[in-house]
């Protein structure tokens, strides 16, 4: 990335911790407030026209949600994730389906799987995989899903499960695995 | 006010580490136990629909249709095995083996199989690989749309018991608690001759007359709605799909 | 009278009997060589007669109303309307069916009136894609008419007659005196517009299964599949039976054997370059086979028509 552009951003926008992946790719965070001035500022200034996607990673031992915008530049050929950190009670973020109204779908996906609200986001409630859940969203990191699947569907007995990497070895070495 | 009981309902406090995971447990979520399928006259109630949805759709559940006796229903059923239609339909990753089976290589049509592209005419269903609990709805209602005698075949791991998703939340984990199946073929993915060798082993299943799925249904019509609409959780769509 | 009456039942059974189990053998047979082609096995010969009995077999039909029912029975009645209505073998009363002095013109008609009946079924059903094939094929269908219309109204100028039986009389005497080549350019045009009429590939988004799942009998099941698969039989032979009465000098023999052995080998080699075409080309879109059949086949009947009436 350039570092005029991340000194730029840094004064207006008050972007921290750089971390350049490789020539084509690197990372910054910001904080909450200023995410989608800058993210519009990236779009209409600085040719970050293409959102290549839009998701959350949960990190439920910090109690924040991470929102990763990633943005592509074709006229600089750069990938630029831009890292929000929200608080896990607090889960209203801006919309940024007025940039690209594309990112209306991922906005009703993360709605459906992570409970992130995104106030004014058109059809937000609208079903995208699930279809009439209840309870957690299922790709926060508390939602047990092997608990849900045994309680929810019908187990077929005698199922067996071994660990692939000890298996493998087994199978392929089998006079080595005595020693292990 | 409301805004804020809505959102506790999805916000939780980050779990500290160690602490026990508190899931609602759905079958208190939805009791299947309490659904009722049937009034009084034994017509589906359709209570999925709206009132005016209901006049359009047909209130009566399958029944169970005797098959006829002796030479005449052997000969009925060697038609029925050597014309498979199978419905266009793929519920998963597994459809992608069907391709092949059309190309030169391994040609189903040579065996009298061929593919279908609507459940009316079409006698069996590949149900390939995982079935999401979105797809088996889509499943449920052309399983009922297509005509019996109808036969389903589970390709892969993920139709008889979840498969490497048997702990996701949306993968129905046993396909035979939904529909009824009369073959499964193993593996992650099976090669499309191991789907050759399921049709095979399908057709023989029908000329020995054991191809009843459509009668299984029927019978047990009230048990496969109740695990169905455990499950499906907005169902709006009629009891039975004529 | 009643034994007159009789007489004609029975040959008119054989008749159909005769044009039925040909067809759909050669149906097989013709799904069999365009396998080939596609370096495919292919399925059975036999395979339509297996469809036809599953699919009457079948346990469980659903009716979507009256207009449903009557649809494969329009369809039907269209298919054995044009058949019937012509002489197959020429000479022989068992296979002159209900041949008269007019039957070109009823002929016409008929092949249009299952399509007519079958879009009156396919409405019925609701379903959105059935009125979808129907228009497309319709549309298709009143492309192909005009060249075909004209190759006929050539031919009918040519002989002076609109009966079937006299234009294949007229051809009689060696294969210099076939319409083929006595008017060249009216069977030109009658056979592009066959190519429509078959419906095979250059011509067949009207069941297109990857766009319009099958088309018009995308809600035909059980029975009504069954009786439309044996229209198609009938329809497809009758067609195949008109176009080598009008254009490939009908076909006739001392023996009745030999006359119905041509007849076989004629309408095979009709079929035959139906699929070659089928084979070689991509399917058009409909405003496309339009734009096709209203072009140079048209100007082809044209032609004919001009120059038999000059």
């Amino acid at each position: 990335m350039n570092i005029e552009l991340y000194k730029n951003l840094e004064n207006s926008f008050g972007v921290t911790s750089l971390e350049v992946k490789n020539r084509n790719q690197s990372y910054i965070r910001v904080k909450k407030e200023m995410a989608v001035p800058l993210i519009t500022h990236l779009k209409l200034v600085e040719s970050y026209k293409h959102l290549s996607f839009f998701t959350i990673i949960d990190q439920i031992e910090k109690g924040e949600f991470e929102l990763l915008y990633m943005l592509h530049s074709y006229s600089r050929n750069h990938d630029l994730g831009i890292i929000v950190s929200i608080e896990r009670h607090e889960t209203d973020m801006e919309s940024i389906h007025h940039l690209w109204p594309a990112a209306e779908t991922y906005q009703r996906e993360l709605r459906e799987m992570f409970g992130v609200e995104f106030p004014d986001s058109p059809g937000l409630y609208e079903n995208f995989c699930l279809e009439g859940w209840e309870g957690i969203p299922p790709m926060r990191r508390e939602f047990d899903t092997k608990r849900y699947s045994e309680d929810t569907f019908y187990k077929r007995p005698g199922r067996e499960t071994n660990d692939p990497a000890k298996y493998m070895k087994e199978k392929i070495y089998p006079s080595e695995a005595e020693t292990w | 006010m409301e805004k804020d009981m809505e959102r506790r309902l999805y916000a939780d406090t980050g779990a500290p580490e160690g602490s026990p995971v508190v899931n609602p447990d759905p079958r208190t979520l939805g009791d299947s136990s309490n659904i009722q399928l049937f009034n009084e006259q034994l017509k589906l109630l359709n209570s999925g629909l709206t009132e005016e949805d209901r006049l359009n759709f047909c209130d009566t559940p399958p029944e169970v249709i005797k098959p006829f006796r002796g030479h005449w229903e052997n000969f009925l059923n060697w038609a029925r095995s050597e014309s498979l239609w199978i419905l266009g339909f793929g519920t998963g990753c597994g459809a992608i083996e069907l391709r092949p089976l059309m190309t030169s290589r391994f040609d189903m049509y040579q065996y009298g199989i061929q593919p279908r592209p609507t459940p009316r005419q079409s006698s069996i269903f590949v149900i390939g690989g995982y079935a999401s609990v979105k797809t088996m709805k889509r499943i449920v209602r052309s399983y009922e749309q297509m005509q019996g005698p109808k036969f389903v075949l589970g390709l892969g791991s993920c139709t008889i018991n979840g498969g490497m998703y048997y702990d996701s939340y949306n993968t129905v984990n046993r396909l035979d608690h939904y529909i009824p199946v009369d073959v499964y073929i193993a593996g992650c993915m099976p090669r499309p001759e191991a789907l050759l060798a399921g049709l095979m082993e399908l057709k023989t299943i029908i000329k020995e007359g054991r191809g009843e799925g459509a009668n299984k249904y029927a019978e047990n019509f009230e048990w496969y709605k109740a695990n169905q609409k455990r499950i499906i959780k907005d169902w709006n769509m009629p009891d039975y799909n004529w | 009278m009643l034994s007159a009456i009789l007489t004609k039942t029975f040959y008119t059974f054989i008749s159909l009997m005769v044009i039925l189990n040909y067809a759909l053998l050669l149906i097989g047979s013709m799904a069999r060589i365009r396998a080939k082609v596609q370096g495919r096995v292919g399925q059975p010969v036999w395979q339509p007669y297996i469809d036809i009995i599953k699919n009457y077999g079948k346990r469980t039909a659903v009716t979507h109303g009256v207009m449903f029912y009557l649809g494969p029975v329009f369809r039907l009645a269209g298919g054995l309307g044009t058949y019937l209505f012509m002489p197959v073998v020429y000479g022989f009363v068992m296979f002159e069916n209900f041949s008269f002095s007019g039957d070109l013109l009823l002929v016409m008609y008929f092949i249009f009136f299952g399509q007519l009946g079958m879009a009156l079924g396919a409405g019925e059903s609701g379903h959105p894609y059935s009125p979808l094939g129907v228009s497309r094929g319709l549309a298709q269908m009143t492309a192909f008419e005009l060249p075909f219309a004209l190759a006929v109204i050539s031919i009918v100028a040519q002989y002076g007659t609109l009966s079937i039986t006299e234009i294949v009389a007229a051809q009689q005497g060696g294969w210099q005196n076939w319409v083929a080549f006595t008017n060249p350019f009216a069977m030109i045009a009658g056979m592009l517009a066959f190519l429509g009429m078959s419906m095979q590939n250059p011509f067949s988004v009207v069941i297109a299964p990857q766009e319009i799942p099958i088309g018009p009998p995308t809600e035909m099941h059980s029975a009504f599949l069954g009786m439309l698969q044996t229209n198609r039989a009938i329809f497809n032979g009758a067609k195949m039976v008109l176009f080598m009465n009008l254009f490939w000098g009908g076909a006739t023999h001392k023996y009745l054997l030999v006359a119905i052995l041509i007849m076989v080998v004629k309408t095979f080699l009709i079929y035959l370059y139906v699929n070659i075409v089928g084979a070689s080309f991509p399917r058009f879109k409909t405003e496309q086979s339009i734009r096709f059949f209203l072009g140079v086949p048209t100007i082809i009947g044209i032609i004919a028509v001009i120059l038999q009436s000059i």
